[in-house]
């Protein structure tokens, strides 16, 4: 069960402006059905260009839903230019803080906001523009970039956090660690994700083997009178073919796991399964 | 005042029975000897133990020492599969399904890591109404598949699968079949004498017995590798000191159950096929998951659309009423539930699925609360939803998802 604070409690269960205003001057929608949680949030000016309304609709959990009705409080009787300083931060702080898988629904929220923004100043939304990185989610380069920055993520696992990119497929972690250290670049050190690191394209693994193949390995194994070869890299399994002295040599599987496999580990990469090709 | 508990979530954790309990008790500070001790204290509790077991067996139709306790249901799915793939290293494919416990799902997804080899895993596809094709399930058995592993009953959905059956086409190839059968025993009838199944899982705390305590029957005959070694318990086919409190109450639950099972099958069938219809006739824009008829008596899983499965279960919470849901909320990932998902059920409804598992502590009463109380929650959240508007002028809104998982 998620540790809600009373506020987010109390929001759910009470939200405050829900509906949608007549004839509004800002309109925005952001999620989908598919994604699991969306919001339209509508807003009225006064006379005076300041939020004079504001209401919401949502599809989402107990965190979303609280985040739009804490969203509509605070905007009321703000100018647009002071509005677009609200941040996701600053909604997460009104509710008394978000469990940390859930801050994507205060990230909500603040977009929804600024696409009611820009749809009254009749201009593009800003970090729509950007390349799309998460295609489960439709999240953009830019809006991941500005996420890493203002909430100072550190990992992978924390942006989906934030953004939800990243955990649909998961095709594009490695786009995001990329995005991560560029963001972070020579500022500080990243957190080792748990998940998958950025992987070695398999054209490079291959080339990382053959080297350490060729330096250390086959020299050793020809010293016994043996040889080896590489059949094949798929993904983690790296499949080779025992030569000469090696190949009728009743230690072959200790020499492949114990040696072969150690070495390789070492200088190429941690994960890597040592096989003997079939006959 | 608080509000009283009305606990429908019994495929999450059951109450131990008061029976069990009174069982239990003696045997925590009163008769607490080792069972393997030499003297007449700890024999004694030996004797008991040897009790448990032969109530355990009965309600399975298994011998007694076809059993081996185990900590959970998870140890005993890893056990025999770990123990499958190790006595036929040869082997190295299995046959599994999409919608598997996570304890048979992630196991079989880490098996090249976990061993250093390399296997093929066939996760079987199942209809929208969450059932296998066997005429599939014939052709995906190799000559390297060492075990298949497919559960009797869903837990999310309560589908049952004929693993009697497919034991059978298994065994007849020549292959271990296991099933997981945590949700299954006790409620339907399971007769191992004369079934074909080599492995089959069950977890005490899914049948009024206290959470810490699982089975793995293993056939008489089957090869064998132990997952825990250590002491000569089990025959050395499981180390470490028996869990003798829970053991024992398991043994009482496994009695009680088999008295209950008329009770299960007629009243609890009833009051969940109550619940359900209602839901489904006062709530629009509802549906089942999962067959209709071939299914757990006691569970039902409910799906509202254009709803969040979390936010109604934070609502029912607020009236007592313990549910779970299949929605990607309440899990901490991003993606509803695999089973949903693997079933075709559409983004629309499986992010508001919503499972009410029944036992045989629940009455008519609580049947009637639920009934008053979960429709104006949909209601409430539909009212709050951007998409139920919409989705009545026939349109719905919302873009689809554009990743591979469905």
């Amino acid at each position: 069960m998620w540790e809600y604070t009373d506020k987010v409690r109390e929001h759910f269960m009470n939200p405050r402006n829900v509906g949608e205003v007549e004839n509004p001057d800002g309109v925005g929608e952001v999620g989908s059905l598919a994604c699991g949680d969306a919001l339209k949030l509508t807003f009225k000016l006064d006379a005076e260009g300041r939020i004079a309304d504001a209401r919401f609709k949502t599809f989402g959990c107990a965190s979303a839903i609280a985040s739009s009705s804490a969203l509509t409080e605070m905007i009321k009787g703000l100018t647009l230019d002071e509005a677009a300083k609200v941040t996701n931060e600053d909604i997460a702080e009104y509710l008394g803080g978000l469990p940390k898988e859930k801050m994507h629904c205060s990230v909500m929220g603040r977009e929804a906001l600024e696409a009611a923004i820009a749809y009254h100043r009749g201009i593009p939304l800003p970090m729509a523009q950007g390349e799309v990185v998460c295609e489960c989610f439709g999240v953009t380069d830019l809006e991941i970039r500005r996420a890493i920055q203002e909430s100072n993520l550190k990992s992978v696992e924390e942006i989906t956090n934030f953004t939800k990119a990243g955990g649909g497929c998961g095709k594009c972690h490695e786009r995001l660690e990329a995005i991560l250290r560029e963001v972070h670049q020579d500022t500080q050190k990243i957190i080792p994700d748990h998940r998958p690191a950025a992987r070695l394209t398999n054209i490079q693994k291959i080339k990382l083997i053959e080297e350490v193949l060729a330096r250390e390995i086959r020299p050793a194994l020809r010293k016994d009178g043996g040889d080896i070869e590489l059949v094949d890299v798929d993904g983690d399994f790296v499949v080779v073919s025992l030569r000469g002295a090696c190949g009728t040599c009743k230690k072959s599987q200790t020499t492949l796991k114990e040696y072969v496999e150690k070495k390789l580990r070492e200088q190429v990469l941690e994960s890597l399964i040592v096989e003997e090709a079939k006959p | 005042m608080s509000t009283p508990v009305v606990y429908m979530d019994n495929n999450a954790t059951t109450k131990v029975a008061p029976e069990v309990l009174a069982e239990m008790m003696p045997y925590f500070s009163d008769f607490y000897g080792n069972p393997s001790s030499m003297h007449t204290f700890g024999g004694q509790v030996g004797r008991k133990l040897a009790a448990a077991r032969e109530q355990i067996a009965g309600l399975i139709g298994a011998t007694s020492d076809e059993l081996l306790f185990t900590s959970c249901g998870t140890e005993s799915d890893s056990t025999a599969i770990l123990s499958a793939l190790q006595s036929f290293p040869e082997k190295r494919h299995i046959v599994t399904t999409r919608v598997e416990h996570p304890a048979v799902k992630n196991l079989c997804e880490s098996l090249d890591k976990l061993t250093g080899h390399k296997h093929r895993v066939t996760q079987l596809p199942v209809d929208r109404e969450g059932r296998l094709d066997l005429a599939q399930y014939e052709e995906s058995l190799a000559d390297d598949t060492a075990i298949v592993s497919v559960m009797w009953a869903n837990n999310e959905t309560g589908v049952l699968f004929p693993v009697e059956e497919m034991a059978r086409i298994a065994k007849s190839r020549g292959i271990l079949f296991h099933t997981d059968a945590v949700q299954a025993v006790g409620k339907v009838p399971i007769d191992l004498a004369k079934s074909a199944i080599d492995f089959l899982s069950i977890s005490g705390h899914k049948l009024h017995a206290p959470k810490g305590i699982g089975v793995l029957y293993v056939r008489r005959g089957t090869p064998f590798v132990p997952f825990l070694i250590g002491g000569h318990q089990e025959k050395g086919r499981r180390g470490g000191t028996e869990n003798v409190v829970s053991i024992i109450g398991l043994g009482k639950a496994c009695e009680l159950a088999a008295h209950r099972m008329t009770e299960e099958n007629t009243r609890v069938k009833a009051l969940r096929d109550r619940l359900e219809q209602g839901l489904l006739a006062i709530i629009p824009h509802a549906m089942l998951n999962g067959h209709p008829t071939e299914r757990l008596p006691n569970t039902t899983n409910v799906s509202f659309e254009y709803v969040e499965g979390e936010a109604i279960l934070l609502h029912l919470d607020q009236f007592g009423i313990c549910a779970s849901s299949g929605s990607a909320c309440t899990s901490g990932s991003l993606e509803p539930s695999h089973v949903l998902r693997a079933m075709g059920v559409p983004f629309t409804a499986a992010h508001g699925s919503v499972r009410l598992s029944l036992s045989v502590y629940n009455t008519e009463d609580e049947v009637d609360y639920v009934l008053e109380k979960l429709p104006p929650v949909i209601e409430k959240l539909r009212a709050m939803s951007p998409f139920w508007q919409t989705a009545h002028q026939g349109s719905v809104g919302g873009a689809s998802c554009k990743c591979q998982c469905s």
